[in-house]
């Protein structure tokens, strides 16, 4: 009989939201079940339930059609139920191998004395991280890695438990364009030897090549539930969205004067270097594979990362390296790539984080001046439509989307001169990103100057002008609107094709 | 504010408990007295609170204390230096080793529990070493200046009960301070830093300016805290003077609401912290059925039972309320 997970009738209440109500879903052994939905659906609080990390207000879960108690994760780690969170857990002091086993290191010697077998320990990691093609040794500080690296790392630890039911709650957003391939690979086989997988994302193109089923969320119910032809794209954002979305219609704007003006910044060491205008009303695309240095960049004209040499200037105004205050000063914003640990200060209010950059603006002779920043923080809200528009509630507790508009409106009421955007729409629901897209398509209108970068093939098509490709820290080349598609893109980033 | 609340809660608990239990504690003497201890600690309870709310730590207040206590009657009495140069100069070097801290945190990104654990033992140990180890006093000299330390200023109208200038003090520093914290762009900073320095700093703001500004404002307090407290009792012992006091200036800060996480406190609620602690102090030499020498013991518990019960009280509020720890209004 093929193992089977079932939830009946869940409800969740936070306060203040009805998060799930009295949703089902149902997963065998050996298929690919995809939940998707809009920020704040209540995806991930449906998973926590099946992963034993909340618990439900009412509603039952059932393994093989007897009743589910998850008090506590390790009820669910024994009845097979792995959980991969939308947010990373890893400990950042801590080895590979340490990482990949924490909790679960295999022992010698007396037991309760806590020996840990480190022989085992690290043959056992070298194996997982082969699976998930990391090729680094596991003795290696999980600090030293990349983003991507991290979530394989989370998703080898994963398969370390060898679950039957393994839910990967938006395990892509933070991936390469080879790490996601390599990781839909990898779901493959698991399907093939029967695991159940629940899986979580944005990208509907992932969606439709991997899902058996698709199970719509919206508000915390079950809209629908897709499968065989009826997944694909188009169907799923009406079911999501309750609606049909109208596309991104690239506007013709009017290039005003360089705003943004880089010289001779080194893209890695000993690579050349790179030299660039953005102007008035332009948005140029950054892309290029996970590594290929576009965040380093961006900090380094930011001012968060270091810049050995190179010019920037801003409106003709030299940035000095490595201060952000200076870079601020002169009209340069940055949305970085990190929202929870660079963007937003999650304990803080929706207001706190609004108003943060600007104080320097709504104060006078140092004094603040609350008024003024609370009316700032309100008109953000209602022009980038932040929900819920209660700009008291802690900024942690928003939606993923919602929080990424509350990181990029911090930046509006100090009507920067050049915004850098680090992966705009970083686990953002396809409405908002288009809202996203939207707005920043005015805010160019109205004369900024945008300079972005991300690894959505689709965002990069959609809302650039002019794209720079890079390929390991150097400019593979560049693509003007006329000449943009994906091919030309990918055949860059790969570095296939020699810079026209 | 909640935990302000929660302080003021526990400040007349304790006082009506100590109240009926001793005969002693009611007085106008005693009063006046609590009143003064509480304002020189509520001085360096401000200090430590600048340093807790970004995150931070400082170890070294009782050595400053114990640095600017020593040397005001060595300066003053033994070396003969003018009492104008040599008040402000003191005051002048805390400011300098508080700033000295910020810039040894900031700029070589040392941990701030290690810079002013330091401080602790350097201070401590100049102290000892200027004087070897002799007691240093105002034998009966400087009235005038004394005052800032011990004076005391008749309410008219009333009899027998008299305001201590250290109190006066206190109110213009905690005037200060709380519009600082809640009015200025600074306070704004030191607030966000608490809970998380890389988005302040992402957000084009100079934090190790700010930090350093933390630091710098505990090392003048605490030298203030120092000056006051030699002048009111008129003598001190570079062995113990202000020792502990750093400890009593992070539990004040503690108990009235700050995180040694950072992101959180108030001005007011660290008065009271303060407050508290020496009611309990009080309490304990008063009442006879309490040794003196379970005095820590007593302090250290009374701290736990408020930090647990503050805790269980925030669950069950986090519970019903999704909002956030904002104190920003
Ligand atoms: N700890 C919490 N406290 C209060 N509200 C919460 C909490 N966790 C989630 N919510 C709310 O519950 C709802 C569902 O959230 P959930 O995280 O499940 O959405 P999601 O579908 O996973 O969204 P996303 O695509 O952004 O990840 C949202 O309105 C969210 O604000
Ligand atoms: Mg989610």
């Amino acid at each position: 009989m093929t193992p089977r997970l079932s939830a009946h009738g869940v409800v969740k209440r936070f306060p203040g939201v009805l998060a799930l109500d009295g949703v089902d879903l149902d997963i065998r052994g050996g298929e690919v079940v995809a939940v998707v939905g809009e920020n704040g659906a209540g995806k991930s609080t449906l998973m926590k339930i099946l992963a034993g990390v909340l618990t439900p207000d009412a509603g039952e879960l059932r393994l093989d059609g007897a009743p589910l108690l998850l008090p506590d994760v390790r009820a669910a780690d024994r009845a097979g139920i792995a959980l991969i969170h939308q947010e990373l857990n890893l400990a950042d002091n801590l080895d590979l191998a340490g990482n990949l086993h924490l909790g679960r290191e295999p022992r010698r010697g007396p037991r309760g004395l806590g020996w840990i077998d480190r022989s085992r320990l690290e043959r056992d990691s070298r194996d997982l991280l082969r699976r998930v093609g990391l090729d680094l040794p596991p003795t290696t500080l999980t600090a030293e890695l990349s983003i991507g690296q991290r979530q394989m790392l989370e998703i080898a630890r994963a398969l370390g438990r060898s679950a039957r039911f393994l839910i990967l709650d938006e395990p892509t957003s933070s991936l390469s364009a080879a790490e996601t391939e390599r990781l839909l690979g990898l779901i493959a086989e698991l399907r093939a030897e029967g695991t159940g997988i629940v899986y979580i994302s944005h990208r509907l193109g992932e969606i439709t090549r991997i899902a058996d089923r698709v199970v719509v969320l919206r508000d915390g119910a079950r809209t629908a539930e897709l499968s065989g032809g009826e997944i694909e794209r188009g169907r799923m954002v009406r079911e999501m969205v309750g609606r049909e979305l109208e596309s991104l219609d690239s506007c013709e704007r009017a290039l005003g004067e360089v705003r943004l003006e880089i010289r001779g910044l080194p893209m890695a060491p000993e690579a050349p270097v790179l030299d660039l205008d953005v102007r008035s009303g332009e948005i140029v695309g950054l892309a290029g594979l996970v590594g290929s240095g576009r965040s380093e960049l961006l900090g380094a004209i930011f001012g968060v990362a270091p810049r050995s040499h190179g010019r920037v200037r801003v409106d003709a105004r030299e940035i000095p390296p490595g201060s952000p205050p200076a870079s601020v000063a002169a009209g340069l914003g940055l949305v970085p790539e990190e929202r929870g640990r660079q963007g937003l200060v999650l304990e803080g209010t929706i207001h706190e984080n609004l108003a943060l950059p600007g104080w320097r603006r709504t104060s006078r002779r140092g004094w603040v001046r609350s008024d003024e920043a609370r009316a700032n923080s309100r008109s953000v809200v209602r022009s980038l439509d932040i929900r819920p528009g209660d700009a008291t509630r802690a900024a942690g507790t928003l939606s993923g989307g919602n929080q990424q508009k509350v990181a990029l409106g911090k930046w509006l009421p100090l009507e920067p001169v050049v915004l850098l955007l680090d992966e705009p729409t970083r686990g953002v629901d396809v409405g908002a990103r288009l809202e996203i897209h939207r707005r920043l398509q005015e805010l160019a209108s109205a004369g900024l100057a945008i300079l972005f970068a991300s690894s959505e093939m689709e965002e990069v098509l959609g809302l650039s002008d002019r794209v720079l490709v890079l390929h390991e820290g150097r400019i593979a080349g560049e693509l003007p609107r006329e000449r943009l598609s994906e091919e030309a893109v990918l055949s860059l980033a790969t570095g296939s094709e020699a810079a026209p | 504010m909640r935990k302000a609340l929660g302080a003021a809660g526990l400040l007349v608990g304790a006082g009506l408990a100590i109240a009926i239990a001793s005969p002693h504690f009611m007085t106008a003497f005693n009063l006046e007295n609590l009143l003064r201890r509480s304002s020189l600690f509520g001085i360096l309870g401000i200090g430590a609170t600048f340093v807790i709310v970004t995150g931070g730590i400082d170890l070294s207040i009782g050595s400053i204390v114990c640095l600017v206590g020593v040397l005001t009657p060595w300066l003053l009495v033994e070396q003969g230096v003018d009492p104008w140069i040599g008040v402000l100069g003191l005051l002048g070097v805390s400011l300098l080793l508080g700033t000295l801290h910020g810039v040894l945190i900031t700029r070589l990104r040392l941990q701030p529990f290690l810079v002013t654990l330091c401080g602790l033992l350097v201070y401590r140990g100049l102290a000892r070493g200027i004087t070897g180890d002799q007691t240093q006093g105002f034998v009966g000299g400087f009235r005038g200046l004394r005052q800032l330390g011990n004076g005391r200023i008749p309410i008219p109208g009333i009899e027998g009960f008299t305001i201590p200038v250290p109190f006066l003090v206190l109110v213009v520093v905690a005037i200060g301070a709380a519009l600082l914290l809640g009015r200025t762009v600074w306070g704004r900073y030191l607030l966000a830093i608490g809970r998380n320095e890389t988005a302040v700093r992402y957000s084009g703001i100079d934090a190790d300016r700010v930090k350093i500004l933390a630091y710098t404002l505990c090392g003048f307090l605490s030298g203030l805290g120092g000056l006051l407290f030699t002048l009111d009792v008129g003598s001190a012992q570079p062995v113990d003077f202000g020792n502990f006091y750093e400890l009593y200036a992070i539990a004040a800060a503690v108990i009235g609401g700050c995180s040694l996480r950072g992101g959180e406190g108030t001005i007011l609620g660290v008065l009271l912290g303060a407050a508290v602690m020496q009611v309990l102090q009080n309490g304990i030499t008063l009442i006879d059925a309490i040794p003196n020498n379970v005095e820590f013991a007593v302090i250290g518990t009374v701290i736990l039972i408020g930090v647990v019960t503050d805790e269980s009280v925030r669950r069950v509020i986090a519970r019903r309320r999704p909002e956030g720890r904002g104190s920003i209004p």
